[in-house]
C-alpha cells in the first residue's frame, strides 16, 4: 500500500493512541514509539505496530506512536486508520484487517 | 431464552470503552457506530469496533453494532466490518418499512457468503425512529426470521411527530405499538433510553413503566443504570416461591406421565408455567428484588 499523503488517526487519551503516518522520507520504513508504558510494553507494541503495517503492504513510511496505554486491538485499528487515510487505496482488503 | 434486561450503548469512537467496558454486567453491549460517532470518526470508529468485536474479554457476551443507515456512505462498509467480526446483532437504525429490513438481509447475506460465515447466523434488530416506522412496526418484526427484536429510539420520534420528551405520555402510542407488533412476532422489545444519569428516581419510574407494560428491557447510555435496571426487573421473593412450585408441579406432573399439571388443586397452563421458568431465569441472573 503506497503512502502519498500525512494523516493523523486516534487521540491522546487514556487508553488510546495517536498515530501520525506520513510518506518516507528515505526508502524504508521509520518507526518512533513514545509510550507511557515503554519500558514494560515498547517492544509489545512495536511487534504489534510492525505486522499490522506488514498485513498492509506498507514498506516505505515515517510513522509516530504516541502511546497512551493502548491494547493491541485499539493499536492495530489506529494504525490501519491512520494507513487507509494516507494512503491511495480505492476498497478495503478485509483479510489484510483479521 | 436469552436475557436481555439491558442493553448498554457504548460510543465506537471511543478506545478506552471499548477496551474496558466488559467488566459491566449488562446483557448485551451495543457498539454505536451511528449518532455517538462524528462523520470525521466513522473511519476509525468501525475499525476500533472490528477489532473490539473479536477481542476475547467479548466472547461470551451478546455483541450488538448500531451500524449507520445504509442509505449513508458508511452504512455499507459498517456492514461488512461488523459481519466479518462476528457480530452477533446488526441493529439498524431509522427502519421505517419492511423493505429496510429486506434491504439490510441481502446485505447481510451477501458478505456472510464471501467472508465464509454461516449464513443466517448475523441476527438482526430493527430501531424505530419514526411515525412511519411505528405504524409498519408489525411488518418489520415479522419482515426477516433474524430478526431478534425491535427497539423504540425516543429522540428521533418524538421530532417526527412535532413533540419533545416529557413524562413519557408523548411514547404512550409508540410504546404500546412496538411492544404489541414484538409480541405478535415473537421478537423481543426494547426501551428507549433515559438521558439523564443523575435522576435515579425518574429512571426507576420508567423502568417500572416499561416492565409492566411488557417490555423486555432497555438501552441504557451509562453503566450506572445497569445494576437499577436489573434489581428493577428482578421477581419479588413470593413471585419466586409460587415459579418455584409451579415449576416443581410440571416436573413432577412429567415425571407422572401426567398430561394436566395441577396446583393446590388448581390447573395450570403452559403460558403459566413458561412465565414461572422467566421468572426463574430472572431470579438466577439477577437474584431477588431489593
Amino acid at each position: 500500500m503506497n503512502i502519498v499523503r500525512d494523516s493523523i488517526a486516534g487521540t491522546l487519551e487514556s487508553n488510546d493512541l495517536l498515530v501520525k503516518v506520513s510518506p518516507a522520507q528515505d526508502e524504508g520504513l521509520e518507526l518512533h514509539v513514545n509510550s507511557e508504558v515503554i519500558h514494560q510494553f515498547g517492544a509489545q507494541i512495536e511487534a504489534v505496530v510492525r505486522e499490522t503495517l506488514s498485513r498492509l503492504g506498507v514498506t516505505n513510511a515515517l510513522v509516530l506512536i504516541e502511546d497512551k496505554g493502548a491494547l493491541d486491538c485499539s493499536i492495530r485499528a489506529r494504525v490501519q486508520a491512520a494507513v487507509l487515510r494516507a494512503s491511495d487505496a480505492t476498497g478495503i482488503d478485509w483479510e489484510a484487517l483479521s | 431464552m436469552t436475557l436481555r434486561r439491558s442493553m448498554l450503548f457504548l460510543p465506537g469512537s471511543n478506545a478506552a470503552m471499548l477496551s474496558t467496558a466488559f467488566v459491566f454486567e449488562a446483557d448485551s453491549f451495543m457498539f454505536d457506530l451511528e449518532d455517538a460517532v462524528s462523520l470525521r470518526e466513522k473511519d476509525t470508529a468501525r475499525l476500533l469496533v472490528y477489532h473490539a468485536l473479536k477481542m476475547p474479554a467479548y466472547a461470551k457476551r451478546e455483541k450488538v453494532v448500531r451500524i449507520n443507515p445504509l442509505s449513508t456512505p458508511f452504512g455499507r462498509l459498517d456492514l461488512e466490518a461488523v459481519v466479518r467480526a462476528g457480530v452477533d446483532v446488526v441493529r439498524l437504525p431509522k427502519t421505517d418499512t419492511a423493505e429496510d429490513v429486506a434491504d439490510l438481509e441481502t446485505e447481510v447475506e451477501r458478505i456472510e457468503r464471501a467472508c465464509g460465515r454461516e449464513v443466517g447466523s448475523t441476527r438482526l434488530m430493527a430501531a424505530i425512529e419514526s411515525a412511519s416506522g411505528v405504524v409498519n412496526a408489525l411488518a418489520i418484526a415479522k419482515a426477516s426470521p433474524r430478526i431478534m427484536g425491535i427497539a423504540l429510539a425516543g429522540f428521533d420520534y418524538v421530532m417526527d411527530m412535532q413533540t419533545q420528551r416529557g413524562d413519557g405520555t408523548e411514547l404512550f402510542y409508540a410504546r404500546c405499538a412496538v411492544l404489541h407488533a414484538a409480541r405478535a412476532a415473537r421478537v423481543d422489545a426494547f426501551d428507549v433510553v433515559f438521558g439523564d444519569v443523575n435522576d435515579e428516581a425518574g429512571f426507576l419510574k420508567e423502568v417500572d413503566l416499561i416492565k409492566r407494560l411488557g417490555f423486555t428491557g432497555k438501552s441504557l447510555i451509562n453503566p450506572r443504570q445497569i445494576e437499577l435496571l436489573h434489581n428493577a426487573f428482578a421477581p419479588a421473593q413470593e413471585e419466586v416461591d409460587y415459579a418455584r412450585r409451579v415449576v416443581a408441579a410440571a416436573a413432577q406432573a412429567e415425571e407422572k406421565g401426567l398430561g394436566v399439571v395441577s396446583l393446590n388443586g388448581k390447573m395450570v397452563d403452559a403460558p403459566v408455567i413458561a412465565m414461572a421458568e422467566r421468572v426463574l431465569q430472572r431470579a438466577a441472573a439477577s437474584g431477588v428484588r431489593q
